[in-house]
């Protein structure tokens, strides 16, 4: 197992506006299971992977920074345990993440 | 009109217990976000699931009040670890303080997890007996079967521990998984490669046929709803007279069946006219079958 | 040569030994590996069911034994049950699971919750192996359970976990070293809470000992897995999960 830990500056000095999490897929070979939550950190947005296959921390954090971009996103955590799922799976189950979070919306 | 199907099947356990509760009843307990994961995965290489592959707490079913579990098969096949099995347990404690309408086991594994064995096992024990505990206190809990991975290992005994099964015609309940018959005992004993033979032997209809499960619905989670609706609140007796009649129904199969090499022999020999039928019968058929072969004629 | 030596005294299974050491007298019955019947010990009667010859135990032999101990709640209440435990685990077969193997195994625990809810004390003792489900359905559905120092537990032999869950061989031994929760043996589950206690020495004082101890209140398997380190979080899991948080 790999630990790989991120910080992506996000729209630094957002206030946290509201809480809550989501959690979408499931670890398994070639699958991933994302947890996102809402939490205060200064506008910023955090990342950690719990990943089986070792080596690919420049692939995680493009994937990560590029959906932490596209999104506009600020005082999210996101947490992955992965069990060796590709780029397009990370991708998706991203994106059912922030929708999961978005039902959840107060 | 006919309504979409949503498989029970191709489901995740939360989606599953999302489409058994009524809409926005369902309340978490000990979940995802508190990361209790498991401390023994890691040891060995392998990745960890937030909920450990377990989705338990309370919501309501038609409006009345439920404690539910569902195993999560696609995480390490479903099978029971420390934290996972700690989960059940508690659950079914819960029942005990909660008083609920029935406690709903989801059950979708095989059994004990072998990366933390021990621990597995005797988790097994500890929640047959919260069942027992459940039962003897009058609360009813229902075990539902419809996952991949069926209902395997100690997962199976604890399954013929409730007050009753629902599966769906994919489900399979039997203690012995078949690439284990067959690793040990050999291909002759068990051709764990032959599907209709693991069907016919461990496959819901099978069981329904021998009175192991008590009813079969089509592999839809409305389905699996309703069925679970229909029963709530109505425990099955738990005494010495209902020991001694469970006795009478497993020894007189066990001694009429003593030679029996496949279960359409078994089937024949309670009246199924066409045993090799049975496997492609839908469910909706095969309950009227069930239900003319128990006199019990719709 | 056997038959000539000795064509008295028919084979002694270490099952009968142990009873004989236990019991003052004991009135047995065996049938194949199955070992049932009635010890006496301090001049009173105790319900004895055993197995013997590391047996599997097939929805044969699950029934005789739920028989056995129905037979026991009806004929003599309150009569403590001993369970010498002895297997190999379920039995491995096709017309097991035709059967419903499974079901079999529940009813014999059930019977076993029943003997212990109507006031039979039910102690359990592994004397030579004890697996998985054959642990399942006799050891842990007793009050407490113990177990002989040379008696193995397990889940599966440590090759054969190692070919299922695809760690090498030499990995797994290495980290049941230090992991109770992995390996096989007797101490493992004595750490994880599944045996109560392992019994040297004198075995009729241990014996006695447990006969006489008031069944606990509630399931406090795990409270002896979290005191002896063999298993961290399950007691706390389950009370959060009772409490509904």
């Amino acid at each position: 197992m790999e630990r790989l830990e991120f910080r992506f500056a996000g729209r630094p000095g957002t206030p946290l506006s509201a809480d809550g999490e989501a959690l979408v897929g499931v670890v398994g070979s070639g699958n991933l299971e994302v947890m996102i939550e809402r939490a205060d950190l200064g506008g910023a947005c955090e990342a950690s992977v719990d990943t089986s296959i070792h080596g690919f921390g420049d692939t995680w954090q493009q994937v990560i920074g590029d959906f932490v971009e596209r999104r506009g996103l600020a005082n999210i955590r996101l947490s992955i345990n992965d069990g060796g799922a590709t780029p397009a799976v990370v991708m998706l189950r991203l994106d059912q993440a922030w929708a999961g979070l978005g039902e959840k919306a107060p | 009109m006919i309504p979409a199907r949503h498989s029970f099947l191709e489901a995740t356990a939360r989606a599953r217990v999302r489409g058994l509760l009524d809409a926005g009843s369902f309340r978490e307990f000990c979940g995802p976000a508190q990361r209790r994961t498991s401390p023994h995965l890691p040891a060995l290489g392998m990745p960890v699931a937030f909920d450990d592959g377990i989705v338990v707490g309370e919501g309501t079913i038609e409006g009345r009040p439920v404690l539910i579990a569902a195993q999560e098969g696609a995480f390490m096949g479903g099978a029971v670890g420390e934290v996972h099995g700690a989960k059940l347990t508690g659950l079914l404690e819960r029942a005990l303080d909660t008083r609920p309408d029935a406690v709903v086991l989801l059950l979708d594994s095989g059994g004990v997890r072998l990366h933390e064995a021990n621990a597995g096992l005797i988790a097994m024990g500890e929640i047959q007996r919260a069942v027992f505990d459940a039962r003897a206190a009058g609360i009813e809990v229902i075990a539902v079967i419809g996952g991949r991975n069926g209902c395997y290992g100690g997962t199976s005994i604890v399954a013929r521990s409730c007050d009753r099964i629902i599966a769906s015609e994919e489900g399979r309940l039997s203690v012995s998984g078949p690439e284990v018959i067959e690793a040990v005992e050999g291909i002759e004993e068990f051709d764990a490669q032959d599907r209709a033979l693991v069907w016919r032997t461990m496959g819901a209809k099978h069981r329904r046929l021998t009175g192991e499960i008590d009813e079969i619905v089509a592999d839809d989670i409305d389905a699996f709803r309703s069925a679970v609706a229909a029963v709530l609140g109505a425990p099955r007796p738990f005494d010495l007279d209902a020991l001694e009649a469970e006795h009478a129904r497993l020894a007189g199969r066990v001694a009429r069946f003593k030679g029996a090499k496949d279960a359409r022999e078994i089937w024949a020999a309670l009246g199924v006219n066409d045993p090799d039928r049975v496997s492609d019968i839908e469910a909706d058929e095969f309950n009227r079958l069930v239900a003319v072969l128990e006199g019990d004629r719709p | 040569m056997k038959a000539d030596a000795a064509p008295a005294t028919p084979d002694i299974s270490s099952t009968e030994r142990l009873i004989g050491t236990l019991f003052e007298q004991a009135r047995l019955d065996r049938d194949g590996a199955l070992i049932t019947g009635v010890g006496e010990f301090d001049g009173a009667e105790v319900a004895i069911l055993a197995t013997t010859g590391r047996t599997y135990i097939g929805a044969d032999v699950a029934l005789a034994m739920a028989r056995h101990v129905l037979d026991v709640m009806r004929d003599a209440p309150g009569r403590p049950i001993l369970i010498v435990v002895d297997n190999s685990g379920h039995r491995l077969g096709r017309w097991d699971e035709l059967m419903g193997n499974n079901g079999c195994l529940a009813h014999l625990t059930k019977c076993l919750y029943f003997a212990r809810r109507r006031g039979h004390r039910v102690i359990g003792l592994v004397n030579e192996l004890a697996v998985s489900a054959g642990f399942m359905a006799l050891g842990m559905a007793t009050d407490a359970c113990y177990a002989l120092p040379s008696a193995e537990v397990r889940v599966m032999a440590l090759n054969a976990m190692s070919r299922v869950t695809k760690v090498p061989l030499d990995r797994l031994t290495e980290l049941c070293a230090t992991s109770p929760v992995l390996g096989p043996g007797v101490e493992n589950f004595t750490r994880v809470g599944a045996i109560r206690a392992v019994w040297s020495g004198d075995l009729r004082a241990h014996l006695r000992a447990a006969l006489a101890e008031p069944p606990a209140a509630r399931d406090d398997r795990r409270d002896l897995g979290h005191e002896r380190g063999g298993r961290a979080l399950a007691r706390e899991v389950a009370a959060q999960v009772r409490a509904g948080a």
